[in-house]
């Protein structure tokens, strides 16, 4: 399946530094789909022994994450969604200088135009965004959500796999 | 026509907050309100689990700062576990604690200032949206802004080595820490690759007080006058008065410097603390019982501190401290913006402790964990970036938590930021017929000035709606504006 916004994994090459990055709360249910699947990709990466990706997470973006991209050729950042139809969207991203309207946190695309700002370098970013559905203070995340991840999941291995 | 103007929410404040402004006939402001939706389920989430998990599942209760969240429940516990008031930890356990802390109030005060203050005093409250972010700083000031970044990254490069991962850390338990620094950490972050290291963030701590020293120069009038007025303090101090963030008594002043709260020991804070309910608002108003409700509230924050502690002890810091006292001759300081200061000397002093506790051996030792008695209620105090803030648990026999109270900085604040809103409302909107930008924007530079944080870590991606919505006096909605 070639969910909706998706583009085909090519992006990558052999010699690029992969960062990817998820973020949400794992103490609010389905908030923490981006986490969840950096850690479980992170798993997967040490069982196959593959090279090349770094992993990281937190609740949310915010300034110092422009040194990271600057530091990678190619991010992907993962975050959960309470939007769409679709399990999972894949989508490549634009520098985006405005976040008039965040809060403490930082929109990927702001990370984004903060990096080139500040260290003149425009890495190749996209967002994975997996369907949520509950967000309560609890830590388990609902079943619909666990077969999002898992689709999304296999969707990026597919996509890392061609790269390397 | 009476009016009813409506912000919602205000923007870069965590969670969700809303405005209310009514006028009158006349056009004058007749009553203002700011409206918090705050989170209280988790109190009833940690119900039932052993209280040993507490500092971990708190965590998860703010991603903005949930080191402050995750050392107060430590220290709650501490006393469960028969460890002491905050006095019976190892040293390596305390010191490994205060670094983590003052390395969460590094990087959060840092973010506040950069991030969130300094597009207003950059730009102004009437400039544009697309200019007032950090993105805006960086082009007006590359320097600047790097150097925010990087004092960021070392802070929280502080937390991941004491707590054990940036996020989600667990390194303060019950009675003492789960790890100290290795020697190879403890360097890293002294000397570390530059411009990483303890010196740099010093000397560029001092650089931000600098522009902000500059800037009041230059706006003196705004700086002194926008949204103050008397109030009393609270926060923690040390048992010599000095300022302590991570462990102290509860002292409060009145506007005029006279103690009204004489260092009392935290652990009886429901003896002197009481909380208000008001039929409009989720979030309660908290007051000192010796005063009242109408007399008894109180700031709390940078501000606070600085004007309940009698010195604070790093020496550069220390000098700061007293240019700023020197401007009110010693007296408490009201004014809203000077907040900003207050939060800078801050950021010097924790840089200050990170460096001394970088330096002191006790840092690499291997006595972690004090066990003692076990007590059935702990309650821990801790002074959190944005102020005051109170965990409190009883347990039963069985080691679960049957009672959970958490008293947060932005409650103990919400009738100062009711009355910042009033301030702005009263000085810009008198006699106005429609609220403008810069009118909007003014309203959150004065509730920005106490970077309220209201518990809301969901941020599920295309959230975050700028909705302005007006109300006649019947309340039928005659325009909204959603951005």
């Amino acid at each position: 399946m070639t969910p909706p916004g998706s583009s085909s994994p090519s992006a990558g090459n052999k010699s690029s530094r992969i960062l990817i990055y998820g973020y949400g709360n794992l103490g609010r249910q389905d908030d923490g789909l981006g986490v969840a699947l950096v850690e479980a990709l992170e798993q997967w990466a040490a069982m196959e022994k593959i090279s090349g990706l770094d992993f990281d997470s937190n609740y949310q973006l915010n300034a110092e994450d422009a040194l990271a991209l600057a530091e990678h050729d190619v991010v992907v950042f993962v975050d959960a969604t309470a939007e769409g139809d679709a399990p999972f969207v894949f989508r490549r991203l634009e520098a985006h200088a405005t976040i008039a309207f965040s809060t403490h946190a930082m929109a990927p695309e702001s990370v984004l135009a903060l990096c080139a700002e500040l260290y003149s370098k425009q890495p190749e970013v996209w967002l994975l965004t997996i369907r949520g559905l509950a967000w309560e203070p609890a830590a388990a995340m609902t079943p619909a959500a666990h077969a999002n991840l898992a689709a999304a999941l296999a969707f990026l291995k597919l996509w890392l796999q061609a790269t390397q | 026509m009476s009016k009813k103007i409506v912000i919602e929410p205000v923007t870069r404040v965590e969670g969700h907050g809303k405005v209310t402004i009514h006028l009158d006939d006349q056009g004058n402001v007749a009553q203002s309100r700011l409206h918090i939706v705050e989170f209280r389920g988790f109190e009833r989430f940690v119900q039932g689990r052993p209280y040993w998990e507490a500092p971990v599942l708190v965590e998860r209760l703010c991603g903005i700062c949930p080191v402050s969240h995750h050392l107060a429940a430590a220290k709650a516990v501490d006393v469960i576990a028969g460890a002491g008031t905050g006095d019976g930890l190892t040293p390596t356990a305390e010191k490994i604690r205060r670094l983590m802390h003052y390395g969460q109030m590094f990087q959060s005060h840092t973010l506040h200032f950069f991030h969130l203050a300094s597009p207003d005093l950059l730009f102004g409250y009437d400039a544009p949206p697309e200019q007032r972010n950090v993105i805006g700083v960086a082009l007006a000031n590359r320097e600047l802004a790097t150097q925010a970044v990087l004092m960021r990254k070392y802070g929280q490069e502080v937390i991941a080595a004491t707590a054990g991962k940036k996020i989600h850390g667990t390194g303060a338990i019950p009675g003492g820490v789960n790890k100290s620094l290795t020697i190879e950490e403890r360097d890293t972050l002294l000397k570390g690759r530059a411009p990483l290291n303890a010196d740099k963030m010093i000397a560029w701590s001092q650089g931000a007080l600098a522009f902000f020293k500059d800037y009041y120069k230059k706006n003196k009038a705004f700086i002194d006058g926008f949204s103050q007025f008397p109030s009393n303090h609270l926060s923690l101090v040390r048992k010599d008065g000095a300022l302590d963030l991570y462990h102290g008594v509860l002292r409060a002043v009145d506007a005029a410097g006279k103690k009204i709260l004489n260092d009392v020991d935290y652990q009886d804070y429901l003896s002197h603390l009481r909380e208000e309910v008001r039929s409009w608002s989720y979030m309660k108003f908290p007051f000192l019982k010796i005063l009242g409700k109408e007399k008894g509230w109180y700031r709390v924050g940078p501000l606070a501190r600085l004007n309940t502690a009698d010195f604070i002890p790093t020496p550069l810091a220390q000098k700061e401290f007293e240019a700023f006292k020197a401007v009110t001759g010693g007296k408490p300081n009201n004014m809203c913006m000077h907040t900003h200061w207050a939060r800078l000397i801050e950021v010097l002093h924790s840089a200050e402790v990170i460096r001394d506790l970088l330096l002191d051996s006790d840092i690499t030792g291997t006595d972690l964990v004090t066990k003692g008695k076990w007590q059935p209620v702990g309650v821990g105090v801790i002074e959190a970036p944005r102020g005051t803030l109170m965990h409190h648990y009883r347990v039963n026999e069985d080691d679960l938590i049957t009672m959970a109270n958490l008293i947060v900085s932005t409650t103990h604040n919400n009738e100062p930021m009711n009355r910042a809103v009033n301030c702005v409302a009263k000085a810009m909107m008198t006699g106005q017929k429609e609220i403008t930008e810069p009118m909007m924007n003014a309203v959150e530079v004065a509730i920005r000035a106490y970077d309220p944080c209201l518990s809301c870590a969901t941020h599920a991606y295309g959230q975050m709606p700028l909705e302005v919505s007006l109300y006649d006096a019947t309340g039928k909605l005659i325009s909204q504006r959603r951005k």
